[in-house]
């Protein structure tokens, strides 16, 4: 079996191991416990065992949820188009799941329970069983309670079935994610009675006298006074910090120094995957361009950076050449810069890379309050009536005009602020990186290696707003927690749908959709790059074109842990042809018909959702 | 009835029943998983699922002032505190202030409000219930009706009518800010307001504003949920409510020091 083959490959090689290491699969492994970074060991039949653990964390003993007994869970690798068996066995008292984020399962199999299945129940064991039609670098994680910020996650490799486009002469897994001492329940509980628990970067009466005097008194006043009508704080940018987590990269603190080796010259792959349960990175290697090769699994065409933001359950995969033989730090620094993980990249196992200092945190805007008014231009605005949007070609549409809307969504106690000036922000890299002295990667740089599989025009738009209230720490879509939806989100087999995300509060909602990728509209092009989780910033609008193609329902949240435990979830049921008069309810007299393609239609058009009307421009 | 009741009868009827059969047959959105699995452990998971993203219940304590004061040179124990128990639509609201005299070694004033706290706007919450004084004079129970939450510029406030059984209305205000002079060294000034709209002899209260109280307080937040403080606390008695006093022969005003934590859970 593959764990035991890495066990007698560890054995082989002879290492000498730390305790903390031994626990470990060998791609987590530093290279001083024998991680040289070729681990190609494919299978087809997996077993998993979840269970409790004690695990040893900066040098302190914690207590996880886990796979095989390691955190991260075993690296699962198989060859694109194979069919997998993955018997899961649940030693616990409580329920299990697995979800394999990405992989175009059927809906049956995708492992969230009270969507796709009952769940694995307490002692006993479950298998899955799927074939996908797709390659690259993804992960598993729970979907059950807070499982996932205990350690209850992995990576999950799939090689394509023909020649990889991209050539490597070693690769490592980089997994990212936030570890607490604290037990989930607890993290979650603190945040329900103060939202700001965890936030050690408030603005203090200190910065208020730095300001007025470097500002002057009276725009500092007025400054203070717009936050404070609003009740929001400028510095509420992630609502668990290092005050509560220890950052890992596969499962390392920064002072186990975990290295990954090469010789010069050669070509690196690193598979870097956020299993964070709360955190956003800002993933760097200082001195040393990486390549982006792939996101979220799917190749894009080459481009080269120096800093990424990385999304909660988002992946990268990028190209190193170092040429020179020196120790490179490989930073993750979480994106309210209250801590970081560095791990080291030398040419020999023993060095230590030097860590940079974090830098000064970044503070949010009115451009992320969606207060912005100066970035309106008001001549975009004429022709927003709903009126003229009929006819209108998505391709004539600039997204990155700023949009002043009505909303209509629900404005219950749950949704706090509704961003009055919506803008595309998708040529921004994302929060605190917008001044680096470097490239730093934005969405719109990204294009797909291969081009679109459906490049229908949408027949069919929807926008659904993110919602919620800090203070009460509420989350949802459309102002509804998932406790309170009366209905899913409906798409139709076989349309192609634009969805609009538009982003009412603050924070940096990270975005995950269920069984289907969907391509980012980045401008017009036919090699949009495909993802499955997007970071969708404060104040932004955003939209993504997909193909309802996979039946079945599927989940559809936030991939902040915490955010969809507080609510922001939906369920997006994709129903099968024929059935949408009668399952479609309220949508009965104008439920689109199933997309045609395209050539059938004259004229792209745009209809906006009966259901989502009020949000129509 | 003729042929054509029948036939429209039997049309009708059959109709009625296909859209059932098919109704029946079409997949019902967000269960459609029911096909695959035994379908009560299906919909047992639905309802976790929504419990658990959005449904789950908190339970709050908070001990604001749990101090010892020093009323000019006369030492007492004050407790202020408050907590909740429920959803993000519901919650049971438990609030208490005990004022226990060390000097004299009784409970100057003991009393406890059980509301039920729900959202109404996006900072603020309208609560309803009963309060209950052991303490002082003779023991009153009221129906409470109140607001609490945050007013703009981050003022957490708290206000509430009170209707005794002896019918006898008054009111509270209660106002705090926060003044972060580091991460972890608040300052907290605080105001109370008692109002009467009639004289109430037997609890020594006078119509109007009765007493007022205000407070100025500085923690240290060793960890978010423990901070010991220091502070001074001022209060005084205004109206009739002040002739009262004065005629039992006490101060009408006084200004003690404070010392306490501040702790939640």
């Amino acid at each position: 079996m593959f764990t035991r083959r890495h066990l007698l490959r560890t054995a082989a090689a002879g290492s000498v191991m730390t305790a903390s290491a031994a626990l470990l699969p060998a791609w987590a492994r530093s290279a001083n416990a024998g991680n040289t970074g070729i681990f190609e060991s494919r299978g087809t039949a997996f077993d998993l065992t979840i269970g409790h653990s004690a695990v040893n964390i900066a040098g302190h003993t914690g207590h996880a949820i886990t796979l095989n007994g390691t955190l991260p869970g075993p690296l699962i690798r198989f060859r694109e188009g194979e069919k997998v068996t993955l018997k899961v066995n649940n030693t616990l008292d409580e329920d299990t799941s697995i979800h394999w984020h990405g992989l175009l399962v059927p809906f049956h199999m995708d492992g969230v329970p009270g969507i796709s299945f009952p769940g694995i129940k307490p002692k006993s064991s479950f298998t899955y069983e799927f074939a996908v039609p797709q390659s690259g670098t993804y992960w598993y994680h729970s979907h059950s309670g807070l499982q996932e910020q205990q350690g209850h996650y992995a990576p999950l490799i799939i090689d394509p079935a023909d020649a990889d486009p991209v050539q490597a002469d070693r690769e490592y897994v980089l997994v990212l994610s936030d570890w607490s001492f604290e037990h989930p329940h607890k993290v979650y509980a603190r945040l329900k009675k103060d939202a700001a628990v965890y936030n050690f970067q408030q603005r203090t009466v200190g910065d208020f006298v730095r300001d007025a005097r470097d500002n002057g008194l009276g725009p500092t006043l007025s400054d203070r006074a717009s936050w404070g009508a609003m009740r929001m704080s400028p510095t509420d940018i992630s609502d668990v910090t290092a005050a509560a987590y220890t950052y890992l990269i596969n499962g390392h603190a920064t002072e186990d120094n975990w290295t990954a080796i090469f010789n010069s010259g050669e070509r690196i792959r690193l598979r870097i995957i956020n299993a964070s349960a709360m955190t956003i990175f800002n993933f760097r290697i200082p001195g040393l361009p990486m390549t982006v090769v792939a996101a979220d699994g799917l190749h894009v065409q080459p481009v080269e950076t120096d800093e990424f933001q990385i999304g909660v359950a988002e992946t990268y995969d990028v190209l190193v050449t170092p040429t020179r033989a020196r120790a490179f730090a490989l930073v993750a620094e979480s994106m309210e810069r209250s801590g970081q993980v560095v791990a080291t990249l030398a040419p020999e196992t023993g060095l230590v890379a030097t860590a940079p200092l974090l830098r000064e945190p970044p503070v949010l805007t009115h451009r992320d309050m969606g207060m912005d008014m100066s970035s309106m231009d008001h001549g975009s605005m004429a022709g927003m009536d709903h009126g003229s949007m009929a006819g209108m070609d998505h391709g004539s549409m600039t997204i990155s005009d700023p949009v002043a809307q009505t909303h209509d969504h629900r404005m219950g106690v749950g949704v706090d602020n509704v961003a009055m000036v919506r803008v595309s922000r998708i040529d921004e890299p994302g929060l605190g990186l917008e001044s680096v002295p470097h490239r730093a990667l934005s969405y719109s740089q990204l294009r797909s290696l291969v081009s679109n599989p459906d490049t229908r025009a949408p027949g069919r738009e929807m926008e659904i707003h993110l919602t919620g209230n800090m203070e009460r720490y509420m989350w949802s879509f459309d102002g509804v927690k998932l406790s309170e939806i009366t209905s899913p989100i409906i798409f139709h087999e076989g349309e192609r749908l634009r969805v609009t995300l538009v982003n009412d509060t603050m924070m940096t909602h990270p975005i995950h959709l269920h069984g289907m990728f969907f391509d980012l509209v980045v401008d017009n092009t036919d090699h949009k790059p495909r993802k499955h989780t997007v970071i969708v910033k404060p104040a932004e609008r955003l939209s993504f074109d997909v193909t309802a193609d996979h039946v079945g329902d599927w989940a559809f949240h936030c991939h902040l842990l915490f955010h969809m435990h507080a609510g922001m979830m939906q369920v997006v049921s994709v129903l099968p042809r024929g059935a949408s008069d009668i399952a479609d309810t309220g949508h009965t007299a104008d439920a689109p018909a199933p997309a045609q393609p395209s050539e059938e239609r004259a004229q792209p058009y745009v209809q906006v959702d009966k259901q989502h009307e009020g949000h129509r421009r | 009835m003729n042929r054509t009741h029948y036939l429209a009868a039997f049309l009708v009827l059959s109709l009625g029943m296909a859209g059932y059969a098919k109704a029946q047959d079409a997949p019902i959105p967000g269960s459609q998983a029911e096909a695959y699995w035994d379908k009560d452990a299906f919909k047992a998971s639905q309802d976790a699922l929504k419990e658990e993203h959005g449904g789950g219940s908190t339970l709050f304590l908070l001990a604001d002032r749990f101090e010892y004061q020093t009323n000019e040179g006369l030492p007492a124990l004050f407790l202020g505190g408050q907590g909740w128990w429920g959803t993000d639509e519901n919650r049971l609201w438990i609030k208490s202030e005990i004022d226990y005299d060390l000097d004299a070694g009784r409970f100057e004033d003991a009393e406890i409000q059980t509301l039920w706290s729900r959202p109404i706007a996006r900072y603020f919450d309208v609560q309803a219930g009963l309060r209950h004084d052991f303490k002082p004079g003779p023991s009153r129970t009221y129906a409470v009706l109140g607001v609490q939450g945050l007013a703009p510029y981050w003022f957490e406030v708290d206000g509430a009518v009170f209707l005794s059984e002896k019918g006898d209305l008054s009111g509270r205000l209660e106002a705090e800010y926060e003044f972060r002079l580091t991460q972890r060294l608040i300052l907290q000034p605080r105001a109370e307001l008692n109002l009467a709209a009639q004289d109430v002899p037997e609890l020594e209260t006078g119509a109007g504003i009765s007493t007022a109280e205000a407070g100025l307080r500085l923690r240290y937040e060793i960890d978010r949920q423990f901070a010991p403080y220091v502070g001074v606390n001022w209060k005084t008695s205004a109206g009739e409510t002040a002739d009262y006093i004065r005629a039992r022969g006490d101060d009408t005003e006084s200004l003690s020091f404070v010392t306490g934590i501040r702790l939640w859970f």
